[in-house]
């Protein structure tokens, strides 16, 4: 129980700190932060229909988290999961729209287009890493860009004649639900929870209890070790790569199948891949820490837009918050040290 | 006689045990003074006490009579006490003289004089008989030199007091003996040392006093021309210990392993094995001894399947396993205590339960239809741990907490229990007391009676003609000669080792 407290110890710390200094910003630039947080938090939980937002908000945060948090387990850095979230987005949209199937087959199958395409995408570095000893953050991160240019030429070109965004997918194969809307007053949210919620279960199957998830962090703690063992290295990094992939490739068809019903061309990333990692790093890539997490980022990013509406603070004092709280749990020896003091000084 | 260091009745914990309790250990001016303990005895954690890395819970600390409170390594080294760490803790690309200021640099207008520092180096070096070369590259030098580069590091800041931690487990025969002639030296000047060490040669053959831990609590001090080695052992390890292994002769029956004309080649496209030819039968144990680098580690790899041999052939059993993946020549029937526990032999950051189930999580019972059976892994684990004696908390423990010794019993737990044909032990008690080398040399005995081949390598000559019933000395990547233990002498085999081969039998033999 006390090693549980602990471990959630220094990220809550983060978390009050990192409002605490937002605070001191928000004072310093001659804003109320009471008047602020207020606002944030009436734009999370103040009605149905914010509190819907919310979970919308939270889901791709889940998926991206865990598909970060999945590969760092395993030893590797997945650096590429806003790559792997685009193709993720655009195939499982394509498949919205190019057939015309019965909804028990056209849902699933634009969704497993979507992990399939995550998958696919965080192969090549995973492959790569694995014949030719290439770094998976260097391939990873470049792909990235790659994703970008490539959906967004596919969009214009292919799916579409020179538009800036797809038709929307037919309804078969939307995530959207009239119950979770009714419920919600109307917000965006959609069945995408219930898969982020099966995903975060998956993740922590497959990790904890099966014998595929105790080769590949045996490979992730000590690949030499695990060679002697009779794993195959080489196949569970690409296989760490390409779950992880997956995972990325979902969070984008959530956005797809579910918040909006297309794709359109972008002008750059969504964020959401590279606030994965920032998730699991506060969640200290678990399966659960990263559900606790992405509550927290998407909740306050959802909050966020609330805040310019009722009390006129920009909503990038959140951004600012939400850096903060980053810093402050990269730096947890630092806050490890403080807590130390503060306990000494209790004594 | 004054004392230089007093540690008066020092307790350390840490959550969950006693690293130290009720330990007293008083250094007198000028002598070398042994602190002796079995792996995780608490030696290094009363060290570091000293150091000032770990606040004592409970005693006091006198240095020249004054106590004194040690809060960090700078204050220990302004009391004049330096250690000479076993991880050496040196800049690979420096000079000799680059390491030994770090942190002590004087500059001129912002520039270091690293001539007047190296002048200052070679005067110490010369000084106490170190011959050291201020100029040369870290890198360039042997890890002897390198551990005189740290002793100088504790000379320059000043050391009156030298820890030393374990300083032979990592040189070769020939530099123990310079080492042991430094240390002489080092008195002689007026230094007092404490060696840290479970090697009792070593004890005998330098210090003056040992000071005895057994399990974190402090057992006593007794002068060394009182003791002999027999007493500090069982001191040490608190019953009786056993130096002869005992067994009985051997009665080897067929072939189990057998080698032919391997070659196999080293990181950079050398032959490290040439023309190997070995034979290991059942129900006997074949020692390999030979200096370190000649082949040892690549035949084993090889052997293991973990690098690619590029002729010749190995036969388990009559079936051939040359080239294999490691995972099928472990299912033939090969067991492998790996020379290096921490790179091959364990996952650190798993459970001691986990790792003693590394290479047959994937079969029944631990794991079914894919899914793991953790009560079946850990109630093998809880087993293991009992008939091996492996001192852990718990089978959850991480293997990364267990002391040296207990790592590597739950290794050789893991690989005798999957009852293999042939075992393989690299260098099974590197880095070992007395205690833990006395119980592996046991199983592999047991393993040889109970009608198994086991191969052994170490560096160890003494390991080596205690245990084998069949030596074969490699050299340069070849058996240069098979003997036998009982005819053989510490001598000859040295000189085979060397080289040399041996004059009445001469050339190559079959075994």
């Amino acid at each position: 129980m006390s090693k549980h407290l602990s471990k959630l110890t220094s990220p809550l710390i983060a978390v009050i700190l990192g409002l605490v200094v937002g605070a001191i910003i928000m004072l310093a630039s001659g804003y109320d932060p009471i008047a602020g947080y207020g606002s944030m938090i009436g734009g999370i939980v103040g009605d149905s229909y914010y509190v819907g937002e919310s979970v919308r908000t939270i889901i791709p945060y889940i998926l991206a988290g865990l598909a970060v948090a999945f590969a760092f387990r395993t030893g590797l850095f997945n650096i590429g999961v806003e790559g792997q979230l685009i193709v993720g987005w655009l195939a499982a949209v394509w498949v919205g729209i190019a057939f015309d199937l019965p909804r028990i087959i056209h849902l699933p199958l634009a969704i497993l287009a979507g992990a399939v395409a995550g998958a696919l995408w965080a192969f090549i570095p995973g492959y790569l890493k694995a014949k030719f000893r290439v770094h998976e953050v260097i391939v990873s991160i470049m792909l990235n860009y790659t994703a970008l240019h490539v959906t967004n030429y596919l969009i214009r070109n292919v799916l579409t004649d020179k538009l800036d965004k797809t038709e929307r997918i037919a309804d078969t194969a939307s995530l959207r639900s009239p119950f979770f809307e009714s419920i919600t007053d109307f917000s965006r949210m959609h069945w995408g929870i219930v898969v982020a919620i099966i995903c975060v279960i998956i993740m922590w199957f497959i990790l904890e209890r099966t014998k595929t998830g105790f080769e590949l962090k045996a490979v992730g703690f000590n690949q030499h070790a695990s060679e002697y063992a009779g794993m195959s290295v080489n196949k569970n990094i690409i296989l760490s790569m390409v779950i992880s992939g997956a995972f990325a490739g979902l969070a984008g068809a959530m956005e797809g199948l579910g918040t909006f019903g297309y794709a359109a061309v972008k002008g750059g990333f969504t964020g959401m891949g590279f606030d994965g990692i920032a998730v699991a790093l506060l969640g200290a890539n678990t399966a659960i820490g990263v559900v606790l997490a992405a509550l927290l980022f998407g909740g306050l990013k959802a909050g966020a837009l609330n805040m310019p509406l009722e009390t006129g603070i920009p909503s990038e004092i959140v951004d600012i918050v939400i850096a903060l709280i980053i810093f402050f749990v990269a730096s947890s020896y630092f806050i490890r040290w403080i807590a130390a003091r503060f306990k000494k000084g209790v004594k | 006689m004054e004392y230089v260091i007093e540690m008066l009745n020092i307790r350390k914990e840490f959550p969950g045990i006693v690293a130290n309790d009720n330990v007293t250990l008083q250094v007198k001016k000028g002598e070398i003074h042994a602190l002796l303990g079995e792996n995780g005895a608490g030696k290094s954690t009363l060290m570091n006490v000293l150091f000032g890395l770990y606040q004592p819970e409970q005693g006091e600390i006198r240095v020249n009579g004054s106590p004194v409170k040690i809060t960090s390594p700078n204050i220990a080294n302004d009391l004049g006490i330096g250690m000479v760490h076993q991880h050496f803790m040196l800049v690979d690309p420096f000079t000799v003289t680059e390491n030994i200021i770090l942190g002590k640099e004087t500059s001129k207008a912002g520039k270091i004089d690293l001539k007047e520092a190296s002048e200052e180096v070679r005067k110490l070096s010369e000084q106490y008989q170190l011959s050291v070369d201020p100029y040369a590259k870290i890198s360039d030098i042997s890890i002897g030199m390198q551990q005189r580069v740290e002793i100088l590091k504790t000379l320059y800041r000043g050391a009156e007091i030298l820890i030393f931690d374990e300083p032979t487990a990592v040189l070769t025969p020939q530099e123990i003996k310079e080492l042991i002639f430094i240390m002489k030296a080092l008195i002689k000047e007026g230094k007092s040392i404490i060696l840290i060490t479970h090697k009792l040669k070593e004890i005998m053959e330098v210090c003056d006093r040992v000071t005895v831990i057994r399990k974190g609590q402090g057992i006593g001090t007794v002068n060394v021309n009182e003791t002999n080695p027999n007493e500090l052992a069982s001191l040490m390890v608190g019953r009786e210990v056993l130096f002869k292994t005992e067994k009985t002769a051997a009665s080897p029956t067929d072939v189990v392993l057998e080698v032919r004309e391997l070659e196999v080649k080293d990181a950079r496209g050398v032959s490290a094995v040439k023309n190997l030819d070995l034979t290991v039968r059942a129900g006997e144990i074949v020692g390999i001894a030979g200096v370190d680098g000649n082949g040892q580690s690549e035949l084993i790899e090889a052997l293991a399947g973990l690098r690619k041999s590029t002729t010749g052939s190995i036969k388990l059993n009559g079936k051939e396993i040359r080239n294999l993946k490691p995972r099928k020549i472990t299912e033939a029937g090969v067991g492998h205590i790996p020379e290096d526990r921490h790179k091959h032999g364990l996952v650190l950051d798993y459970s001691v339960g986990e790792n003693i189930v590394l290479q047959t999580y994937y079969q029944k019972p631990f794991s079914k239809a894919g899914i793991l059976n953790s009560k079946k892994i850990f109630e093998k684990a809880r087993s293991l741990i009992k008939s091996y004696d492996v001192r852990t908390p718990s089978e959850y423990t991480p293997a990364r907490a267990l002391s040296g010794g207990n790592q590597q019993k739950a290794i050789i737990g893991r690989e005798v229990d999957r009852n293999p044909d042939l075992l393989i032990a690299a260098q099974p008690t590197r880095g070992l007391d007395v205690g833990a080398i006395e119980f592996i040399h046991k199983r592999l005995i047991e393993q040889r009676d109970a009608g198994k081949a086991v191969l052994l390598i170490s560096f160890e000559l003494e390991e080596i003609m205690n245990v084998s019933d069949k030596i074969a000395v490699i050299y340069e990547g070849e058996i240069v000669a098979i003997v036998n233990p009982k005819e053989t002498t510490e001598q000859e085999l040295g000189l085979l080792m060397a080289g040399s081969k041996r004059t009445e039998a001469g050339g190559k033999q079959h075994v």
